[in-house]
């Protein structure tokens, strides 16, 4: 069944047809050609594809394009301007956190979030706030560290 | 990775729900968050010909309490139970809960309603229920009814809901002083269902007298399970160590875990004692305090 | 502790520089296998066994060509017409690229389907009919060699029975007398699990095959795009696929480890369809036929150790049993079918072992080298560590001071083992020191003995290792007789900012960064104006690609020597320009001076201009150099770890409490890239170490093949780790460098193994095989109650 959905990406309205079917990744992947979000396992539990949804982090390869019907998604293309960085993504390489870069747009949307939630955590709430998102390169001592110092950063900038 | 075809049909309410449950028939699947539904359609291990999504129907996303009862909107996401202070303060199980309900982007989606309907002991907020006496309210064409958590479960997949009929709200008599609660189990790793996990909540009197007593155990049994004869060992009793030795003991007893990749089923009888007795013994110091 | 050469501007060795590469990864504009869309392209999905061992008794393609979209299907049969249903492996075995009559092992690729896009694919997939009859699998390697095992390897000429090889290495008479005659002898059966590598981007290729350039393009994950295009024009060349007309492009790749070193069947069909029908075709595996596509270790060691009643080692022996699934496709250099296991006899000083070896067939999936084994150190590393630490239990010594008192000394080297590795440099002793000393060694040891009075189990574990990287010499080093040299080629242009390729491929290393960084260091060019690239087979010089911590030892003393061709060539400019004899000229980086008038001076980016503009007579112009390095020698870096771990009695619960890694990899090229390999690899050190392990039935069905089941660690269960190194370089590498990435797989599992077990010793536990999960623990601990 297809239907034709309007929602609001990277600040950009857009509206497409879409099978009943299609995965919210997909859409996002191939419908808009933004390939920032990956995809790295079939049982929702790498966390690759993590983007915003009405500003909550979610697993967009669980979710359906045609639920996002009316929402606003924010991808890792979207969290900054052309050629300067959020600060989690200063972080991220001041702080050595990425590898081969594939759970990276995942790991930083699922930062974005908890900071948000979380504005000055512990490790341990750190460890626990990323634990839905897998990283074979890092071994995660880095990730933390990163996050540690977006947190600083952006409790200043607020301040 | 790819669900086979369906058609998507998107709920604006109750009775819109219900409508088109009745129309599609048998084929037709409800869901809420997804995060239980979806993945198994992604496998392909089930293949509904009709989804209806009602997780955007309005009114059922709420914590409050009223009418000496705690009172959940059934599709209210776990991260909303996560965060909110009258749970944190005041029913910490939740909380204890949360935090070992899959991971926290999933937990943006799953609601807990959802949690419950899907008749899996596999699912953690089951034994909170029945440890915390829940209600169901649940609606269908034929109107309102409430089901007691303890007549909930039928079987693996299989709950007291009719054809049509949706979770709207669950209902938890509402804490007192004196009364304490916890939740825990134990897994492989972060995001894992439980190798065994253990709900508890009581109430003590002044005089250290457990007056009220729930325990319900997560994943170890195909329905979830209340561990009623040590509920009856507890109550109208002082819970001292040997009690909850005891109490470990039936636990270990009653429960009927399969042996799979989380261990076999001695070791599963086992932890299950263990944690039972830990989680008896955190519901007695919250509620001392 | 570094000694920089060059300042932080110009970011030679030593620096931590941040990484070139991170901007496009952090912007979400990465181009991976799976972002590459070309026009009209199709995509595979393939169609995978149920079963472990069976006949194909039929293939109805017809519902699934029936279904709107779906443009073939693609069987073994269709293959078999160009002689492409069997393909050579890396270790000239067989491999099936699809079966026409018998599928192997569960999962196995049994035919593709071809349509528009992927979701019609898979119900395409979903849409072949397959008849099979199955057979009893044989899962159990020690049944592989019954007498009654089904033959199952019938398509090998000359295979009577399910062994694939016997190996052997040392003077098995001389070990056995010894071993016989010692006063200590330890023996244990030591099993390592398959496990799998699970990068988070899975595998996956677009092949384009243009009909009238009758060029075939494929973007590929590969750790090793040179070797693949070789590999494909062998294969393929009947059919008219001719080596130059081949382009590997390996673009972005998200973590190999060893897993994007095959070629696995999936790539030869896509290339297949795209030469027939003459479109682009993509095919990206799901996680769950990724879990499945290989594996890694695989080895039932028989482990002797024996040592004198003070615990000094005589003599190591070791038998193993390998299970190489269905054929063997290990990627092990062609002379080491067992790839470095041999230098099993470990980090000390003794004469005598030897190590011999089985490798037999099952039903399961092909593989065996991967998730950064280093070409099987991390099970021989695993073998001599735990053997190690049984001694020392037997002799009621401190492990760490068995270990200190068996080293081979700083003097020693280069030391010849006993197995006949000619290790270059290193220092032990420092090593440990330096680890314990980080740790709180004694404190910890005391504490313990305070625990064990409270009957709490609280254990230390150690690990010790010498590593073997950077394959290899031509003379011994060959996959499928290619040398494992490897190579880089410099362009300096004439504004002095400088391009420069490599044959090695990185998967997340950052190589853009610290190659650019070595030739920082020799030509005093600031690595931001380097430009580094990897992977287009079109354009980068030949190599052997990345894996088995081969790049830096390989590639980077490659990439030193050329730009040392480079400085000789700028000298001669500079004196040229100076007007002084080439004797007269030093080098001090980035600039050459005349001998005694330092103020008479030429820099890189003057000679660099010079040689394009105002060239000395005679001499070649242009500022380019090449170099292939052929190494002299293997390197050997080693480690010390030491972890200490608390184990909850009633439910089996481990948990880390610290975990020190000090690592020797020689001279570091940048020191947060070196800690991050290192901290990546130790949490794929605790992967094996406690939650994976692929699990199999008695039908040879794989239990655990999702993210469900497979374990791989969280942010939640990885530690803190805490790391340092200490220094001895490379004698005969151009800049002392030895490699790193896989030195923590290699110590973490033995360390972390060494801990719980000695936290369970009161108890009368004396080993366990990893993974050792809670529930492990707790069989343990009850079996031994009785």
């Amino acid at each position: 069944m297809k239907h034709e959905i309007t929602l609001k990406i990277n600040g950009e309205t857009v509206t497409k047809e879409v099978d009943s079917r299609l995965l919210l990744v997909h859409f996002i992947r191939e419908h808009l050609n933004l390939t920032g979000t990956h995809i790295g396992c079939d049982t929702s539990n790498c966390g690759a594809c993590t983007i915003l949804l009405d500003g909550k982090s979610i697993k967009s390869c669980t979710y359906l394009a045609v639920r996002a019907e009316g929402s606003e998604i924010t991808t890792i293309e979207g969290i900054a301007e052309d050629g300067t960085n959020h600060p989690i993504q200063k972080a991220f390489h001041d702080q050595h956190a990425l590898h081969c870069g594939f759970c990276t747009p995942g790991m930083i949307m699922r930062c974005i979030d908890f900071l948000e939630q979380n504005p000055n955590p512990t490790e341990e709430e750190i460890r626990w706030g990323i634990s839905g998102n897998l990283c074979r390169c890092t071994g995660y001592n880095n990730i933390v560290k990163a996050v540690q110092q977006a947190a600083d950063e952006m409790q200043n900038q607020s301040v | 990775m790819i669900p086979s075809n369906f058609s998507y049909h998107k709920a604006k309410s109750l009775q819109d729900a219900f409508a088109l449950s009745a129309s599609l028939g048998e084929e037709a699947k409800y869901m809420s968050g997804g995060h239980s539904l979806l993945p198994m359609m992604k496998l392909r291990f089930a293949t509904p010909e009709h989804i209806i999504d009602i997780s955007k129907i309005e009114g059922l996303s709420y914590i409050k309490e009223e009418d000496g009862l705690l009172k959940i909107g059934a599709l209210t996401t776990q991260t909303e139970m996560e965060r909110s202070k009258l749970l944190i303060d005041n029913y910490p199980i939740f909380k204890d809960a949360s935090k070992l309900i899959a991971d926290p982007a999933v937990r943006n989606c799953g609601t807990i309603g959802g949690n419950i309907a899907h008749g899996d002991a596999a699912n953690d907020q089951p034994s909170l229920m029945l440890a915390l006496r829940a209600t169901l309210v649940v609606e269908g064409p034929n109107g309102k009814r409430t089901i007691s958590i303890d007549d909930f479960f039928h079987g693996f997949y299989m709950t007291a809901l009719e054809p049509q009929e949706i979770i709207t709200e669950i209902q938890i008599p509402q804490h007192k002083k004196g009364s304490g609660s916890a939740y825990h189990k134990i897994e492989r790793k972060v995001g894992d269902y439980a190798t065994s996990g253990c709900a508890v909540y009581l109430e003590i009197d002044s005089n250290k007298v457990c007056t009220q007593i729930g325990i319900g155990l997560t994943n170890v049994s195909t329905i979830p399970l209340r561990l009623s004869r040590a509920e009856e060992l507890l109550k109208g009793n002082v819970i001292t160590e040997d009690l909850m030795k005891e109490a470990g003991k039936i636990a270990s007893e009653d429960c009927e875990p399969s042996s799979d990749l989380r261990g076999t089923e001695a070791y599963k009888r086992s932890v299950t004692n263990t944690i039972t007795q830990q989680m008896i013994n955190k519901a007695l110091s919250r509620a001392q305090n | 502790m570094f000694n920089c050469k060059t300042s932080p501007e110009v970011g030679g060795m030593g620096h931590s520089v941040k990484r070139k590469e991170d901007a496009r990864f952090l912007h979400g504009k990465g181009n991976y296998v799976d972002d590459v869309k070309l026009p009209g392209m199709l995509s595979m999905v393939m169609v995978r066994s149920p079963y472990a061992y069976a006949k194909i008794k039929n293939i109805n393609k017809d519902k699934a060509l029936a279904i709107e979209g779906v443009l073939a299907v693609i069987t073994g049969e269709d293959l078999a017409q160009f002689n492409l249903h069997w393909m050579p492996t890396l270790l000239s075995d067989q491999q099936m690229v699809l079966p026409t009559d018998t599928v192997m092992h569960q999962s196995q690729e049994v035919c593709a389907v071809i349509a528009t896009d992927r979701y019609i694919a898979r119900d395409g997939a979903e849409a072949v009919e397959i008849d099979y009859e199955p057979m009893q699998a044989i899962v159990d390697p020690f049944k592989a060699l019954d007498s009654d095992a089904p033959l199952l390897r019938p398509d090998k000429e000359g295979q009577k029975d399910n062994q694939i090889y016997h190996w052997e290495r040392g003077d098995r008479a001389k070990t056995d007398e010894v071993i016989a005659n010692a006063d200590v002898v330890v023996k244990e059966r030591i099993f390592l699990p398959r496990i799998h590598v699970a990068s988070i981007e899975t595998c996956g290729c677009v092949a384009s095959y243009d009909k009238d350039t009758e060029k075939l393009t494929v973007y590929l994950t590969t750790q090793a795009p040179h070797a693949i295009r070789t590999v494909v024009a062998l294969v393929a060349g009947h059919v008219g696929l001719s080596e130059e007309k081949i382009r590997i492009i390996a673009p972005d790749i998200g973590g190999g480890f060893g897993g994007k070193v095959p070629v696995y069947p999936s790539y030869v069909v896509a290339i297949a369809a795209t030469f027939l029908i003459g479109k682009p075709v993509k095919w990206i595996e799901d996680r769950s036929e990724n879990l499945v596509n290989g594996f890694a270790r695989d080895y039932h060691m028989d482990c002797e150790l024996a040592a004198t009643k003070d615990g000094k080692i005589q003599a190591f022996k070791v038998k193993t049993l390998a299970d190489h699934g269905y054929t063997d496709s290990s990627a092990n250099p062609s002379k080491y079918p067992t790839g470095m296991f041999s230098i099993c006899t470990g980090s000390y000083d003794y004469e005598h072992a030897f190590a011999e070896l089985d490798a037999v067939y099952t039903n399961k999936a092909p593989g065996g080298v991967a998730y950064r084994c280093s070409f099987r150190v991390t099970e021989a590393v695993h073998a001599i560590e735990r053997m190690v630490d049984k001694l020392a239990l037997k002799i009621g010594k401190d492990p760490a001071q068995l270990r200190m008192e068996n080293f081979i000394k700083k003097e020693q080297f280069p030391y010849a083992s006993p197995l006949g590795w000619s290790y270059d440099s290193g220092d032990y002793h420092a090593t440990l020191k330096k680890a314990m000393e980080m740790i709180g060694y004694d404190d910890y040891k005391k504490l313990q003995a305070e625990k064990r009075k409270e009957g709490k189990l609280m254990g230390i574990g150690l690990c010790t290792f010498t590593e073997v990287v950077g394959a290899g010499p031509s003379k011994d080093f060959d996959i499928l007789g290619i040398a494992m040299f490897d190579s880089a080629e410099i362009r300096v242009h004439p504004t002095g900012k400088a391009l420069a390729r490599f044959g090695t491929k990185s998967q997340g290393q950052g190589h853009e960064t610290t190659y650019a960084q070595i030739l920082a260091e020799e030509l005093g060019i600031p690595y931001t104006n380097i430009e580094i690239e990897e992977g287009d087979t079109d354009t980068a010089p030949y190599g052997l690609g990345t894996y088995a911590s081969r790049s830096t030892p390989t590639a980077g003393a490659a990439a030193a020597m050329a730009a040392r061709k480079l400085r000789d060539k700028g000298k001669k400019i500079a004196a040229y320009l100076l007007e002084v004899s080439e004797e007269d000229i030093e080098w001090e980086v980035g600039k050459y001076f005349v001998k005694g008038a330092p103020e008479k001076s030429k820099t890189i980016q003057d000679v660099a201009f010079a040689a394009y503009t105002n060239i000395p007579p005679g001499m070649e112009p242009g500022f380019e150099a090449t170099h292939y390095y052929d190494p002299p020698n293997l390197t050997f870096p080693n480690g010390a770890y030491i972890c200490v771990v608390e184990v909850e009695e009633a439910t089996g619960a481990i948990d880390v409490k610290r975990f020190v890694a000090i690592d020797d990899c020689g001279n570091i090229i940048n020191p947060m890239i070196v800690e991050g390999q290192v901290h990546g690899g130790l949490t794929q050190g605790i992967a094996p170490a406690m939650y994976e392990g692929i699990e199999y039935d008695d039908e040879g069905n794989v239990l655990n093949g999702t993210f469900m089941d497979y374990l791989v660690p969280t942010s939640v269960e990885s530690p803190h780790w805490e790391t340092g190194h200490t220094i001895t370089p490379s004698p005969h590498h151009p800049l002392g460098a030895k490699g790193v990435a896989e030195s923590p797989t290699v110590g973490a599992p033995p360390a972390i193994a060494n801990a719980i077990i000695d936290a369970l010793s009161p108890l009368g536990i004396e080993h366990l095989d990893i993974p050792i999960t809670p529930a492990k623990v707790w069989e343990a601990i009850q079996a031994h109650k009785k």
